[in-house]
């Protein structure tokens, strides 16, 4: 008689299949939240292995901060084109159209504004009930407490005292009208595993994410990649060719690069191995006040 | 060596390495927060800048002594919970060693918070029950010991803590296992290993302590590494609640599930529930392509060789080995909503792909979590347990859930709040002969004079009734 392991990585994929397939079954109108970033490549994977041979019942959608990398947009077109989902795109128009960014209102207004606010109204617009996320539970120390389905109720806002019970594999869905959940499939995933998993599935991920020359400059300790021209003239003398790689992607003022020359994803995770940073700590918008993740979660943003 | 060989050895075997879900309890005074910090530390997954945190974080409001790190504010992740110095709900830790990966659901032990240990507990593979060897076996190692195995949680570990000041004294150690045995061997429970440790110091931890010479056992993380758990999974009844229907085009009708226990081959004779209509698994569908069979917890979807008409919460089951299929079981129930049971409340409840609506019929008997004791039935407040009646309106199959972890749980939901009210692990089925149960509505579509294109719709919204836990019965 065979023994029927199952390993770490299989047992993870069968978790959030599970998760994705519940979703489409017990909501009206679910979405996938997309960021362009590894975590949702793996996601959008786990989806399409979840419906193969059919098609993703849901669509995707991109809150688009107006500052992301160039290239992380080039690749989400693509991919969208390559894989026929449905994408939507959704920005905070009225706010891009007042200039509102990054250099000029500092990362806290920026991201209130260009991400939370965007992603709350887009949530309102098309009348969402349950919205996947790819958060990790690794990350960040309030999201280790957060449910794999998380209630939010009709202000979009997150109450880590008052979190459903969530016991075996069964998902409480239901919501009353304007409520909605947050869907993390990916909660138990670690970054080792998101990598191992991209390794072994082959799924594209942005260019971005291996080292590369690129023009940097330094801006408060973070290594910033001058994207486009919005990079303030007076740093422009300071730019430097270096090369980097980025572990997390994001608005690109807010994101920062390490230094690095791993150009494969095995030299990533060997790199990962031995470093001595975890990855939010490229990732400015943490830092902005005490416990920062979770007021931000609190207030609707993931 | 060639460093990229080196690693793409080390992801080779990383690859296939098996996961261990764990779960810790005891209070903040048992020092649960140090060893889990010490396991993860240890095991050298903390990174240099959580440290770097962890450092300014223990001078602000670490509770450890002056220049000591406080590992237990590595977990305490909510501000909250750190302004007041206890771990008040699950939270869930990774870490990896060359043998192994895992997760530990660590939650707090203060009385109020039973449902958040229910809670982490209920995925575990094990868990770590803390004792502070100064004070030894207390009330409250006996209600984390019987929440535990009301979880049927397989694996036990006793951490005796702390014994750097009881100068590890062996007797100490051994009349705490004593008396804890007495106590599992109460509750049934098989498999316990009990360790002398000082999570402060990292005695027996991870590696063998110098300090217990008497102690001849592993330390905690290589018996962590090594307890085997893949026979835990129950194999041998095959249960497919299904969960998705997949139809992408007029050729293709195929079942969606986790499979839920058992094994399943190509080929397979199955019979659907509640329809008992039989067929054969024709194909055994996944991203990848076909599989010859497919195990628990994978992800499949089948096709049959029969076009038969099954919807999700349906389940699928070879004919010589059926679940109990009926609306009336006898259950533990645990409570965890703040809003007391009220019986004859009809509640929601979701067993498998499966919800309905479903009422407490009875209480037989509470159970005092501190000493176990039976006590007289009563409605249940916030974190009691009880053994229940329910009756529920549509047909479950289901199992006992100490035969079958994955079809004996179920979850009531209160169908004002939407809040999960209490979850339950059915301990046997009650034979339905009480008539009255089976009123259910009827529309009888002749009499009604509802025609033929008419009838379709009906019955769409009757089934979407049913997916909502209304049953409503159909006579053409």
């Amino acid at each position: 008689m065979s023994t029927y392991n199952i390993s770490h990585l299989q047992e993870l994929e069968a978790e959030s299949i599970h998760i994705i397939r519940e979703v489409a079954a017990e909501f009206e109108n679910p979405v996938m939240l997309y960021s362009i970033g590894k975590d949702s490549s793996v996601m959008v994977r786990l989806a399409e292995k979840a419906f193969a041979p059919g098609k993703v019942p849901f669509p995707l959608m991109h809150i688009d901060s107006r500052w992301k990398f160039r290239e992380m947009i080039e690749f989400r077109d693509s991919y969208a084109k390559k894989y026929g989902w449905n994408l939507i795109v959704e920005s905070n128009e009225e706010a891009f159209n007042a200039g509102v960014g990054p250099f000029t209102h500092g990362s806290k207004v920026h991201t209130d504004l260009m991400k939370t606010k965007a992603l709350l109204d887009a949530l309102n617009k098309y009348k969402f009930d349950a919205a996947f996320g790819g958060a990790r539970r690794d990350e960040e120390k309030s999201r280790a407490k957060e449910r794999i389905f998380s209630f939010r109720d009709q202000f979009q806002q997150w109450d880590p005292k008052n979190q459903r019970p969530e016991l075996w594999d069964i998902y409480n869905s239901r919501v009353h009208k304007g409520e909605s959940i947050r869907v993390f499939p990916l909660s138990n995933w670690t970054e080792l595993d998101i990598w191992q998993y991209i390794r072994l599935e082959n799924i594209p991920i942005v260019p971005l994410y291996y080292a590369k020359e690129r023009p940097c400059v330094e801006i408060d300790g973070n290594l910033i990649m001058a994207d486009d021209d919005r990079l303030p003239k007076e740093l422009l003398p300071q730019v430097k060719n270096r090369m980097v790689r980025f572990r997390t992607l994001g608005c690109w003022p807010l994101t920062g690069a390490v230094e690095s020359e791993a150009a494969t994803i095995e030299e990533i995770v060997e790199e990962m191995m031995t470093t001595t940073k975890s990855e939010r700590t490229t990732r400015v918008i943490d830092f902005d006040q005490e416990a920062s993740m979770e007021q931000k979660k609190r207030e609707g943003y993931f | 060596m060639d460093k990229s060989l080196d690693i793409k050895a080390f992801l080779d075997a990383d690859e296939k390495k098996d996961l261990l879900r764990l779960l810790t309890a005891g209070s903040v005074d048992d020092g649960k927060s140090t060893l889990i910090g010490r396991l993860l530390f240890d095991s050298k997954k903390l990174y240099e800048d959580q440290l770097t945190a962890l450092e300014r974080d223990s001078k602000r409001v670490g509770n450890a002594g002056a220049g000591q790190i406080d590992y237990a504010l590595l977990l305490d992740g909510l501000k909250a919970e750190r302004e007041e110095g206890i771990t008040i709900d699950v939270a869930y830790r990774y870490f990896s060693t060359n043998a192994r990966k895992f997760i530990i659901a660590d939650t707090p032990g203060h009385e109020q918070y039973t449902r958040n240990m229910i809670t982490g507990g209920s995925t575990a593979n094990l868990a770590i029950i803390l004792v502070d060897a100064r004070t030894g076996v207390i009330t409250q190692t006996r209600r984390h010991t019987f929440l535990v195995s009301l979880l049927g949680i397989k694996h036990i570990v006793l951490a005796v803590n702390k014994m750097d000041l009881v100068d590890f004294d062996q007797k100490v150690f051994n009349d705490i296992t004593a008396e804890y045995l007495k106590l599992t061997d109460q509750l049934g429970i098989e498999d316990v290993t009990c360790f002398p440790l000082s999570a402060l110091d990292g005695d027996n931890v991870v590696e063998k302590s110098q300090r217990t010479p008497w102690y001849e056992g592993p330390s905690l993380l290589d018996f962590l590494e090594n307890v085997p758990i893949h026979l835990d999974r129950n194999m041998q009844d095959f249960r497919y609640p299904v969960q998705y229907v997949l139809r992408p085009n007029l050729d293709f009708r195929g079942f969606c599930a986790k499979i839920a226990s058992g094994v399943v081959r190509k080929g397979d004779e199955i019979v659907a529930l509640p329809s008992l209509k039989r067929s054969r698994v024709k194909s055994i569908v996944t991203y990848e392509g076909e599989l010859q069979e497919a195990f628990c917890p994978q992800c499949v979807t089948l096709t049959l060789e029969d076009e038969i008409d099954i919807s999700r919460g349906e389940m699928l089951v070879h004919p010589d080995n059926l679940p109990h299929i009926g609306r009336r079981f006898e259950t533990m129930l645990v409570w965890m909503d703040e809003e007391p049971m009220n019986r004859g409340k009809q509640f929601f409840l979701k067993h498998n792909t499966n919800t309905t609506r479903a009422t407490v019929d009875a209480v037989d008997f509470r159970v005092d979590v501190n000493t176990m004791e039976h006590l007289e039935g009563a409605d249940l407040r916030l974190n009691e347990i009880a053994s229940v009646r329910i009756t529920t309106a549509k047909t479950l199959f289901f199992d006992s859930y100490a035969q079958n972890r994955a079809t004996g749980n179920f979850v009531l939901i209160d169908p004002i709040t939407n809040n999960t009210s209490a979850v339950g692990m059915i301990v046997r089925p009650i034979e339905d002969n009480d008539e009255a149960y089976d009123a259910l509505p009827v529309l009888d579509l002749t009499k009604l004079g509802i025609t033929a294109e008419q009838q379709q719709v009906v019955e769409k919204v009757v089934k979407e009734l049913s997916r909502q836990g209304l049953e409503i019965k159909i006579i053409k």
